[in-house]
């Protein structure tokens, strides 16, 4: 990827990891904070994935978690709905609190909270059920609705916000492993805002899709943020810098810096940024 | 030269042929640096020079030994005196053994000939006669044997390593032969099983000779003993099955009943719940209960389970036979437990990890996550593991022996005493018997219903396993 001459102007990769981290530049903090995440430390058996990361994640606004493979991103968002919870050896320390509220104290139901911060995952996947079926899951264990005329608004309007609705009004019965990767990846979404979360973490949801799919994701995304607080993992600068207003870039397991995006990819002020994000590195 | 030795000298030469097919390749190439010029690697050449030696000599052993007994007898037959040969087949089978046993005693040839002479009973001079004439001719068919063998290995080689040249197609026809053999072992255990069912289906159409086939299927008495003198007060024998089946379904009922819950949150828990150290113990301690003997349950079941139901049943005013199908079934079940928890609980841990994280993701418990995602994606397994531990419990003989007991009753008390198919099968056939009493034969019906019985169970596992995957896939 590099070009000699930069090679020549850049420092070496092994440099560059020896570039000290104790602080976060730009800003972590957010005005209006849906979650906020304080000194996180997270383990694998002895292996520490992740550094004292702290930062903000606003409300109604979409902040995007960048870095290269390996840094802790996934093992960060999972953490935020507690569902490193299901991995026997990880660890987490650390202040993480939703409204002002630590989502790993003890008297804490992680089921509950994860009702109130869904997650969309890398690859889409849907229940081996109907489309329908998919759609009410949440519905049903929470015993959101009364009735069956309640639920099936739920199934509709989820569907519409997740901008499925008309491609599959039709065939609701039809199972929902027979759809498309980027239908599928939506109907990922209208389930898990089906449950209304407050919170949705998306880990590199548009990933095994298509230009033209991913475009309609992003587009979903942008009208999601309306009403929910939204956190997405992503390898693609480009996708950061469409969807996100603010960006934290990770690196090996520390968070380096956080900011609004549009400063994040005009100015970086760290050095380990810049080279990510204009391609040098990662 | 016995036969080991022969097949010795035959891998041997397997061997030897490997290494002169390959440097004959060479040969044919050249010279070692000329080898690129062989479309084939010169390995290949050795493979299929090899295969080429052994093989045919190989079959040809196999079929010269089974038919070789067979023949030397008719040989021998013929040299034997007429009266001896009018024998009836009964006493005329009791002369060769006395022969053979002659023949292959430690007694050397000279000392056999010695007493052949000596010998002034006609008749005994006549079985020492007979005993030499055998063993001369076991002596040429050993000769024959070996040069045969050796002989068509040797040319087969021969023929195939003159048809050598640089682009002869070594590999493709090794690798026919390779298939040929693959062909042939899939062949056999179809065969095996034909062959199987084939015996069995003659036997019971001797036996539905004598015993029409809806007594057999539809009658309610069942009591094979039949009276060996006229002034006997034996059985009247008969032969309906009904109670044989409804006492194997009783059983196996019990110990379904038991296995399929109990196994089914075994592998839940194993999977799901339990942690990773603990598994790692439990499970293996769960396979050791697949391995005791089912005598052993046999044991337990009579000794320890049947007293306990039946104090227990009395206690609470119920008359329980000593030897009860609840005590069978409910051994039977633990006996299975493991068959249904270890291949279910490979079924649920082969449930993609991404449905549970999404059911989980979504606010689900564990326990919604089990019953609403993993279980009916791991249906198809856990529906095969049912089957296998139903068949199992069909065919399994020993507890039943020793805990059920022996008694035909039609009945659908699981506190009474059964008995199954199985039991009965082996009830039938031990002892001294002729195979052509309507006693005897009627094992092999028996067998004939139990197999059709489990095949059936399987087409429609199969049936119901298809039907989900279409579903869902
Ligand atoms: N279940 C696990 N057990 C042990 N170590 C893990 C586990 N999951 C992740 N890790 C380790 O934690 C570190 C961070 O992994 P993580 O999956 O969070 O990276 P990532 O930034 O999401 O990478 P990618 O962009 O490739 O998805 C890696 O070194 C990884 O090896
Ligand atoms: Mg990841």
């Amino acid at each position: 990827m590099n070009t000699i001459d930069i090679k020549q102007n850049e420092p070496s990769q092994v440099e560059l990891n020896q570039v000290e981290l104790t602080q976060t530049v730009g800003n972590i903090y957010a005005d209006d904070a849906k979650m906020s995440i304080r000194n996180a430390n997270v383990h694998y058996g002895d292996k520490q994935a992740i550094h004292n990361v702290s930062l903000d994640l606003a409300k109604n606004q979409v902040t995007a978690l960048i870095g290269p493979s390996g840094c802790g991103k996934s093992t960060f968002l999972r953490c935020l709905n507690r569902m490193n919870d299901t991995i026997d050896i990880c660890r987490v320390t650390g202040q993480l609190m939703l409204d002002g509220e630590d989502i790993y104290a003890k008297e804490l139901d992680p089921v509950l909270l994860r009702a109130r911060v869904g997650m969309v995952f890398q690859k889409p996947n849907p229940f081996p059920k109907s489309i329908y079926d998919n759609v009410a899951y949440g519905a049903r264990i929470h015993g959101l609705t009364n009735n069956k005329t309640e639920l099936d608004e739920i199934v509709e309007t989820s569907l519409q916000k997740a901008g499925l609705f008309n491609e599959v009004k039709d065939r609701l019965k039809d199972p929902g492993t027979g759809l498309s990767g980027g239908q599928q990846q939506r109907l990922c979404i209208a389930r898990t805002i089906a449950v209304s979360p407050e919170v949705i973490l998306m880990d590199e949801p548009a990933s095994a899709l298509d230009p033209i799919a991913t475009a309609i994701i992003e587009e979903l995304i942008d009208e999601l943020k309306e009403k929910y607080t939204i956190a997405i993992v992503t390898h693609s600068m480009q996708q950061a810098a469409r969807v996100s207003q603010h960006t934290a870039y990770f690196h090996m397991g520390k968070l380096v810096e956080m900011g609004k995006t549009e400063d994040i990819f005009t100015r970086p002020s760290h050095k380990l940024t810049e080279n990510y994000i204009t391609g040098r590195f990662g | 030269m016995n036969t080991s030795l022969l097949f010795i000298a035959l891998i041997s030469l397997t061997l030897f042929s490997y290494w002169f097919g390959l440097k004959r390749s060479l040969k044919v190439a050249g010279g070692a640096e000329h080898k690129k010029d062989l479309t084939c690697l010169p390995e290949q050449f050795g493979l299929l020079t090899a295969m080429v030696c052994g093989l045919p000599a190989l079959i040809t052993l196999l079929i010269f030994n089974s038919a070789e007994q067979l023949v030397i007898e008719q040989l021998l037959t013929t040299t034997l005196p007429a009266n001896i040969q009018s024998l009836s087949s009964i006493d005329f089978g009791l002369y060769l053994n006395n022969i053979r046993s002659l023949a292959s005693s430690e007694t050397t040839q000279a000392l056999l000939q010695g007493v052949a002479a000596q010998q002034n009973d006609i008749a005994l001079q006549g079985q020492f006669q007979a005993a030499l004439t055998l063993q001369e001719l076991n002596q040429q068919a050993v000769w024959l044997k070996t040069g045969l063998v050796l002989i068509i290995a040797v040319v087969s080689v021969i023929v195939l390593v003159r048809k050598f040249s640089l682009t002869y197609k070594a590999r493709q026809k090794s690798e026919a032969i390779v298939r040929a053999l693959l062909v042939a072992s899939s062949a056999i255990a179809i065969l095996t099983t034909l062959g199987i069912v084939v015996s069995v289906l003659f036997e019971s159409i001797q036996f539905f000779k004598s015993v029409s086939p809806a007594e057999f299927m539809f009658g309610t008495q069942w009591s094979p003993q039949t009276a060996m003198r006229s002034d006997q007060v034996g059985g009247s024998g008969s032969f309906g099955a009904v109670p044989l089946f409804a006492g194997t379904m009783l059983i196996t009922f019990i110990a379904m009943l038991l296995a399929v819950p109990v196994g089914l949150m075994i592998a839940i828990y194993l999977s799901q719940y339990a942690s990773t150290k603990l598994r790692s113990f439990a499970k293996p301690m769960l396979e050791v209960l697949a391995g005791i003997p089912t005598v052993v349950y046999g044991f337990f079941a009579a000794l320890t389970v049947a007293p306990v139901i039946r104090n227990l049943g009395e206690s609470f005013g119920l008359s329980v036979a000593s030897e009860s199908a609840l005590a069978a079934g409910l051994v039977m079940g633990t006996m299975i437990i493991p068959f249904v928890s270890s291949l279910s609980e490979d079924a649920i841990s082969a449930v993609p990890n991404a449905l549970k994280e999404a059911s989980l993701g979504m606010g689900a418990t564990k326990s919604e996550t089990v019953v609403k995602v993993l279980l009916p994606a791991a249906l198809p397994g856990i529906v095969g593991a049912i089957l296998l531990a139903i068949s199992r419990a069909i065919g399994e003989t020993m507890i039943v022996v020793m805990a059920a007991g022996m008694a035909a009753n039609l009945t659908a008390n699981p506190l009474d005493s059964v008995t199954t198919v199985t039991v009965q099968i082996v009830t039938l056939l031990t002892g001294d018997q002729e195979f052509d009493s309507p006693k005897t034969l009627a094992a092999f019906a028996l067998g004939l219903m139990l197999f059709i019985t489990t095949l059936g169970l399987n087409i429609l596992a199969l049936k119901v396993v298809r039907k989900y995957r279409e579903q869902y896939d």
